[in-house]
This record gives C-alpha cells, sequence and structure tokens, in this order.
C-alpha cells in the first residue's frame, strides 16, 4: 500500500495525447481495448497513422454515425468501426502474421501490473472461480516491435501498479518498453526503470513513494 | 457434375455424429454461422469438441448449443463477453471443460491443420501460465513453445457468396476464421447470402478456393445475433 495524497497528475485524456505524440508518422499501431482507443483521436496534425484491429482489418478508422453501424464490421473489441478508404480485410492468420510476424510497430495496452524487468500481466488476475480469456494480448506483446502500456499509476486502491515483481499471472515476460501514467512516463531498460516524464506537481521523491519499483532519473 | 448446393440446413448436418469436433468461424456475431449452429441443435449431435472464437451470446446460436448441453469442451480465446452467460455458468458449476488459447496460437494451429503442419513454435504464451507443461526450444537465443495444429470433423462458416464449386468471397471484418476453418475441417459446410454463377467470382478476388469447402448452404436472410439478444429469443423458437 503506498501512501495516498492529493496528487493527479494528468487526465487519461492528457495520458493518451502523450502516447500519441510519441507515435511516429507512418507508424502501424494496434490499439487495446478501453483507455488504448483514446489516442487514435489524437494522433498530431500532418501524421497519417494506420490501425490494426486484429479480428481482421488494417485501416480502422472513426466509429460510424448513429443508424450506420455494421454487425460485420468491428474491432477487437466487438465494436461497431468504420474502414478508411484503402483499408483491408483478411483472416486470423494472416493478422497475427501481421502480429507476431514483427510488422506492426505500436501496440498501446492497459495492464494490471507491469513489473521493473517489463514483464507484464494485463489478462487474469488468478482468482479462484474466474473464467479465463486471454484474446490476442500475449500474441501482440510476443510479436509486436514496440508495446507501451497506458494506465493509472496505482490501483483504485492505492497499490503500485508498477512492481518489482508481477504477482498476477504474466502476459508476456520483458515485454514492455514504455509506461504512460497519470503521473510520470517511464521508460524500461535493461538497467532499469527511468523517468523520462512527470505530470505537474509531480516530484521524484513523490513519485517513488508512489512506486514499488526503484526508480532511476 | 460438381455442386456442393444443398438444398436445406437439415441435410447440411445430418451426418454429424456425437462425440464430433467442429470447429464455428466468427468473432462475436460477426460471422458466426447461426442458422448452421441451429440446424444442429435440431439434429441431436451431442458430447461435441467446439474450437471457436468464444462462447456464444445470449440464448442463440453457440450460446444455445451449449445450453442444450451438447458441448463437452470448448477451445477459444475469449471465452467470456457482453452478454454471454450460458459457458460462464456451466464452467463454473465444472459441467463444461476450456482450453484458452491465445487467439494468434488459435489461428496457427488452425492454419497448421489445414496446410498438413503437425505442430511448430511460437513466442506468444513464453513465461505464462499458458506455456506449462508444452514442450518449448530455443532458436537463434529467443525461446519458443511447441504448439500442436488442430484439426476438425466438421467446420460451420459463414461467408458472403459462393459458386457452385464452393469458391467464396467473405464480408468485411466476418471473414475473421472462416478461410483458416474451411482448410482444417474433414466436412467443410458454409452458410452464404448469395449462391451465383460459376465465373461471377473473380478468380482474383476468390478468398477460400472451392476445393477447402465441401457443402453450402443458401441462407439469404441471416440472423441478427445482437438483436435477437436485445429481443430476448432463445433458440428453439
Amino acid at each position: 500500500m503506498v501512501e495516498k495524497t492529493g496528487v493527479k497528475g494528468w487526465s487519461t485524456d492528457e495520458m493518451a495525447q502523450k502516447v500519441a505524440f510519441d507515435i511516429p508518422d507512418g507508424a502501424y499501431v494496434n490499439l487495446g481495448i478501453g483507455i488504448p482507443e483514446l489516442v487514435a483521436g489524437l494522433v498530431p496534425e500532418g501524421r497519417e497513422v494506420i490501425y490494426h484491429t486484429e479480428n481482421g482489418l488494417l485501416g480502422m478508422g472513426n466509429s460510424p454515425e448513429k443508424g450506420k453501424e455494421d454487425p460485420e464490421l468491428i474491432n477487437a473489441g466487438k465494436k461497431a468501426v468504420t474502414a478508411i478508404p484503402g483499408a483491408s480485410y483478411f483472416h486470423h492468420a494472416d493478422s497475427f502474421t501481421m502480429i507476431r510476424g514483427k510488422h506492426i510497430d505500436v501496440c498501446v495496452l492497459g495492464a494490471l501490473q507491469v513489473a521493473e524487468n517489463g514483464d507484464l500481466a494485463n489478462w487474469s488476475t488468478g482468482e479462484a472461480g474466474a473464467i479465463p480469456a486471454v484474446g490476442g494480448a500475449m500474441d501482440l506483446v510476443a510479436g509486436v516491435k514496440t508495446i507501451y502500456v497506458i494506465t493509472r499509476h496505482t490501483t483504485k486502491t492505492g497499490e503500485s501498479k508498477i512492481v518489482k515483481q508481477c504477482s498476477y499471472p504474466l502476459t508476456g515476460k520483458g515485454v514492455v518498453n514504455r509506461i504512460y501514467t497519470n503521473l510520470a512516463i517511464i521508460d524500461i531498460t535493461k538497467e532499469g526503470l527511468f523517468v523520462k516524464e512527470m505530470a505537474p506537481g509531480v516530484s521524484f521523491s513523490y513519485l517513488q513513494t508512489q512506486t514499488e519499483a526503484l526508480l532511476n532519473q | 457434375m460438381i455442386n456442393k448446393l444443398v438444398s436445406s440446413a437439415k441435410e447440411a448436418v445430418s451426418d454429424i455424429f456425437d462425440g464430433a469436433t467442429i470447429m464455428i468461424s466468427g468473432f462475436g456475431e460477426a460471422g458466426s454461422p447461426i442458422e448452421l449452429i441451429h440446424a444442429l441443435i435440431d439434429q441431436g449431435a451431442k458430447e461435441l469438441t467446439i474450437v471457436s472464437n468464444n462462447t456464444g451470446s445470449g440464448e442463440v446460436g453457440l450460446a444455445a448449443l451449449i445450453a442444450h448441453k451438447r458441448v463437452n469442451k470448448m477451445i477459444c480465446s475469449f471465452p467470456r463477453t457482453a452478454n454471454s452467460t450460458v459457458f460462464p455458468e456451466l464452467y463454473q458449476k465444472g459441467e463444461i471443460e476450456l482450453e484458452l488459447v491465445p487467439q494468434g496460437t488459435l489461428a496457427e494451429r488452425i492454419r497448421a491443420g489445414g496446410a498438413g503442419i503437425p505442430a511448430f513454435f511460437t513466442p506468444t504464451s513464453v513465461g505464462t501460465p499458458l506455456a506449462q507443461g508444452k514442450e518449448s526450444r530455443e532458436f537463434d537465443n529467443t525461446t519458443y513453445v511447441m504448439e500442436k495444429a488442430i484439426k476438425a470433423d466438421f467446420a460451420f462458416v459463414k461467408a458472403k457468396s459462393a459458386d457452385r464449386y464452393g469458391n467464396l468471397i467473405y464480408n468485411k471484418t466476418a471473414r475473421n476464421f472462416g478461410p483458416i476453418m474451411c482448410t482444417a475441417a474433414k466436412t467443410t459446410i458454409v452458410q452464404v447470402q448469395n449462391f451465383v454463377e460459376l465465373g461471377d467470382l473473380d478468380p482474383e478476388c476468390i478468398v477460400t478456393p472451392g476445393i477447402f469447402v465441401q457443402r453450402v448452404m443458401l441462407v439469404e436472410n441471416p440472423a441478427d445475433e445482437s438483436r435477437l439478444i436485445a429481443e430476448n429469443r432463445r433458440y428453439p423458437w
């Protein structure tokens, strides 16, 4: 349990904006379900980014207008989407060839826990009686070139999500490159965790009190 | 003369036997061959193993098949989704078996099954609980897990259009598992909205060549699963 204070840091939109800023022009990107989806709407002007959704579409566009949803045109979260001009459809083996074959540049995912060595846990709390469901998360972290995690820094009950070692079942070992939280942007390197940027009002010493793993400046 | 069109759903599924392994296309409701599944409920085969990404929603389609206790085992990547209650309840009571497979590994196991490849090595799931008990090997200083191919007795697939040779095209993201499942089953049964003349499908654009398809059934107006669920419909009606 970490100390609770009034520091809020960045909003969810601001976190997503930070991620969007770090995605280069021309990148092929897969966005996870939930907060990562916000990134698509925040790409800086002048950049062209192509979105992949693992159920079989490259060139995913915005949500359709109300009443124009097509149940056979959906994203990995099973929500109605559109296809941009230049989009393509393909079957699952091709879709995961794009993923596992290291053709996708960036994947943005949520997390339950990230460890200081880059281990990610985001698919199961391992609770007895829970229905396990993994989807494409393990394939994405094993195959995509750069893995960004976007998450709140601590859980609702104040536990650090950035830990020395994940206690939840892993999605992948040593796979995360960078973490974007409401408090900071943190790079994961062979030498440990390095703080790249802190939200306004957050000091390094405060950040460390909110983080179980050891941080470097 | 080759003509793979069958006259009814009943005929299409008549030879499915107890204990069969059946692949069912679809990602959520997109591409789910709901009319073929309902014909299978009517037909009565039981103790089935089903390979499908999800476990169905509400009490129609795949969820209805499971609710009727016809399925002993599910092989899938994501067994719980919005509106899926049938599988979770049976699973928690220990009345149905689950083999959980990462989505890309599921796709590749099916592809391998259709391509005559018995097993392959993948980086997916290394170091996770889903790799436990599986053989692993190092290639170029990276660890990979061995995964075995999946083959089936039958595949149920939804496509958009077919001709009498069984050549297929699909609709948008409803394509998902369809093309690979067609290749991995002894008997592939496809429901389509359009049945067209030979030559109407551009050979450059055919997604599944007819060699992978044994039976085609015409369902001009397939049910909209989310509408059925919104209306609280259950199969059999």
